[in-house]
């Protein structure tokens, strides 16, 4: 479970200053379920992904995983234990595909043989077989995001945090790699947190959404929930374009 | 020309040896500063431009004063160290080198660690930082490796630049391909001052090559090129030692240096006093192309054995003195100043006078009726007059000047072998010569009287080291030295060095200086 408590964060000059990133938010995750974070740019979603393996550290509040206080934990430990995907897959361009998955059990000094062997059964879940000894550059764009999903899932993490992990792919890969994700996520009973600022993308994957604003949540529910009660215009209007092509696509699938 | 070429592949292994080790030592000391630097200044930007200017300041300095400046303030060092801890250290040669060359080989590196590490797109380092890398770790597994191809090109720069400046650390008395250039100038001897520079240049292209080979080995992480290149290192480091191998197993023995000036007089006696001290059972070396006052100061600190000066120099430049009081007088409180001030002994004049004079091609001091440097002063108004790199900032010539009222119309300086030509071929009408020189007579010079006696004369002493004050041994060896050389003998001698038919070397010269002096004392 993840639990984040009372958090507020502000950027820039220590102390007074900047604009607020984050302020006084809570925010629950169950084990198991698939959250999507939702909001404008600059609403601090991404601020608040990185809460979770302190990437950022709160100025207020506090972190839990599994009922423990993070900010008292080595960071780079923390981070080795939970899988991050990020926007544009930061795979590092020197190394080949089966080296980028292999760096989190080369950090924890896992055993040579059983890191291999841990590389192989990833390339086969992400369905990249073939590509263990290409270089980063040389993938399709799906394909580098699928590779950063097998290098994310690496150590056997309980937590995946995806950056916009959509965001730089042609509408159909993306539909395929958001597949793969929403599959991994059940059969591996990840807890997931992604962000995203599309809202159809968030009800299609998403067990809860969490919608902010401004550093603040405007509401957290599932996509029923959303729909059927939104708490107020703002997430009503953010439903609007997703309400609208369904209707679209229903009068043209059914014609 | 056969005979020089000869000559300068004999000289080959040293000088080379001597000139690899000193690069890739000053190379090696770069890297090893600069990178960490460039590390540390990557990631606090604030470091960063001061340490870049820095770097880019010492770059502006010619390598030739970068060189010379080091070892004033390595001489200052090691005396403090003396002071301080009761040793000191040799502040001539290869330690002043190799600080000037690292500060030298550090710009290249610095710039581009801090460029290449600077470069390294931000969602790299989040990445490396997400998937749970130290600082350490991502600095060392991802950074580095990325900035790699662009830190190598940075020490590839270095490494030419190094071997190239490194020619010019022969002044302050470390031996490098640089010998083969200075001395070349000095004797136009053109073979060596080519031989000199193509070395050079090759060695700098097969450093280049080799570290390109490690370079793309590190890319392409192939160990066989990485090794290839490792190997080609390995063998020209093992190479140059072994070069230099039989001088070390020398130097247990007590081994004498003689210094030498960068000119052609001082090689020749140098290689004479080499040859007699031999004959006595000495082992020498020779520092040659020495500046002026580097010989001086060296011979003070020990760290020259012996080397030949002139009285007037002495008396102007160290002393500071303008009175003239007499030549015998004169070389009396050289030698007591001498010994009062460094413990130096004056071990005896050698018998000819190497002054400044001023000169003129002899048709054109004919034509204005210019015999002396009074005639001179009437004329200079509209002459043209030329000087060796010293001669201008010299309080000789200041005197002499302010005494005849000379003031001319332009003022140059040349290498002193372009100086004769500058003169014969008429681009300047009067230049400063040096009386004991060949060329005077073989370009057709005169001499200008100097009837107020303001220059002073130069009789050409040779000095001792305060360590061998006591060593009558060594003081007797040179005692057959006094008064010997006449200067028409010695003229003649340096003019072997520069006469257009069949030129000779400085060793040539001094071998029939030799025969020369044998059958006078026979006769």
């Amino acid at each position: 479970m993840i639990e984040i408590l009372g958090v507020s964060k502000t950027y820039g000059a220590r102390g007074a200053g900047g604009p607020a990133a984050l302020t006084n938010l809570s925010l629950t995750v169950p084990d198991g379920e698939f959250l999507a974070l939702i909001g404008p740019s600059g609403c601090g979603k991404t601020t608040t992904l990185g809460l979770i393996n302190r990437l950022v550290d709160p100025d207020a509040g506090e972190v839990r995983l599994e009922g423990r206080d993070i900010a008292g934990q080595d960071a780079a430990l923390l981070r080795r234990s939970i899988g991050y995907v990020f926007q544009e897959a930061g795979l590092f361009p020197h190394l080949t595909v089966a080296e980028n998955i292999a760096m989190t059990p080369r950090l924890m000094g896992w055993p040579k043989a059983e890191t291999q062997a841990r590389v192989t059964e990833l390339l086969a879940l992400v369905r990249l077989d073939a590509f263990a000894q290409r270089m980063p550059a040389q993938l399709s764009g799906g394909q580098r995001q699928r590779v950063a999903l097998a290098r994310a899932l690496a150590a056997r993490p309980h937590i995946l945090l995806l950056d916009e992990p959509f965001g730089a792919l042609d509408p159909l890969t993306r539909d395929e790699v958001a597949q793969d994700v929403r599959d991994i996520h059940r059969r591996l009973k990840l807890t997931t947190v992604m962000v995203t600022h599309d809202m159809t993308e968030a009800l299609l994957l998403a067990d809860r959404i969490a919608v902010m604003r401004d550093g603040a949540l405007v509401q957290a529910g599932t996509p029923r929930e959303l729909v059927a009660h939104p708490a107020d215009g703002f997430v009503s209007a953010m439903l609007e374009t997703p309400r609208r092509r369904a209707v679209a696509l229903a009068n043209a699938l059914h014609a | 020309m056969d005979a020089s070429f000869r000559e300068a592949l004999a000289l080959l292994p040293d000088y080379l040896g001597q000139h690899v080790l000193l690069s890739l030592a000053a190379l090696a000391l770069g890297i090893a500063i600069s990178l960490p630097l460039g590390i540390a200044a990557a990631r606090r930007p604030r470091l960063a431009a001061p340490l870049l200017g820095l770097a880019g300041l010492v770059q502006t300095i010619p390598g030739l004063a970068l060189l010379a400046l080091f070892y004033p303030v390595l001489l200052a060092l090691s005396l403090l160290s003396q002071d301080l801890f009761g040793f000191g250290f040799r502040a001539l040669g290869f330690l002043p080198a190799l600080a000037a060359l690292t500060l030298y080989s550090m710009l290249p590196v610095l710039r581009n660690t801090v460029t290449a590490l600077a470069g390294i797109e931000p969602a790299i380092r989040r990445a490396a930082q997400g998937v749970g890398m130290t600082p350490r770790q991502s600095l060392l597994l991802v950074e580095l490796p990325l900035a790699a191809p662009v830190i190598m090109a940075g020490i590839r720069t270095a490494a030419v630049w190094v071997v190239g400046t490194a020619t010019l650390s022969t002044p302050i008395g470390q031996t490098s391909l640089g010998n083969y250039i200075f001395t070349g100038l000095q004797t136009e001897n053109w073979v060596f001052v080519l031989f000199g520079c193509v070395a050079a240049a090759l060695l700098a292209l097969v450093l280049d090559q080799l570290l390109a080979l490690a370079g793309a080995g590190l890319a392409a992480r192939s160990r066989p090129r990485l090794i290839a290149a490792a190997i080609g290192l390995l063998l020209v480091i093992a190479a140059s030692l072994s070069s230099l191998l039989p001088a070390p197993s020398n130097a247990t023995q007590s081994r004498l240096l003689i210094g030498a000036k960068n000119f052609g007089e001082q090689y020749i006696l140098a290689d004479l006093l080499a040859a007699r001290l031999g004959k006595a059972g000495y082992v020498t070396a020779t520092r040659s192309d020495l500046g002026s006052s580097i010989a001086f100061r060296a011979l003070a600190a020990n760290e020259i054995d012996l080397y030949v000066e002139y009285s007037g120099t002495l008396w102007t430049s160290q002393m500071h003195r303008t009175d003239m009081p007499g030549r015998a007088s004169m070389l009396a409180q050289i030698a007591q100043w001498l010994k009062q001030h460094y413990g130096i002994v004056m071990a005896g004049r050698l018998g000819f006078e190497n002054a400044y004079v001023l000169a003129m091609r002899a048709d054109r001091a004919q034509a204005l009726h210019i015999e002396s440097l009074s005639d001179l002063a009437v004329h200079a108004p509209s002459l043209r007059i030329g000087g060796d790199f010293e001669f201008f900032s010299r309080p000789e010539w200041r005197a002499t000047a302010a005494a005849y009222g000379l003031a001319f119309a332009m003022q140059r300086q040349y290498q002193p072998e372009f100086l004769y030509r500058a003169a014969a071929s008429g681009d300047v009408d009067v230049i400063s010569a040096f009386s004991s020189d060949g060329r005077v007579a073989g370009y057709g010079l005169t001499l200008l009287a100097d009837p107020k006696a303001v220059l002073p004369p130069y009789d050409a002493i040779l000095l001792v080291a305060p360590r061998h004050a006591h060593d009558t041994r060594l003081l007797a060896a040179l005692h057959p030295f006094e008064n010997t050389i006449p200067l028409p003998l010695m003229q003649q001698a340096n003019f072997l060095l520069s006469r257009p038919s069949a030129r000779q070397t400085p060793a040539q010269a001094a071998q029939w200086l030799e025969q020369r002096l044998e059958q006078k004392l026979a006769h």
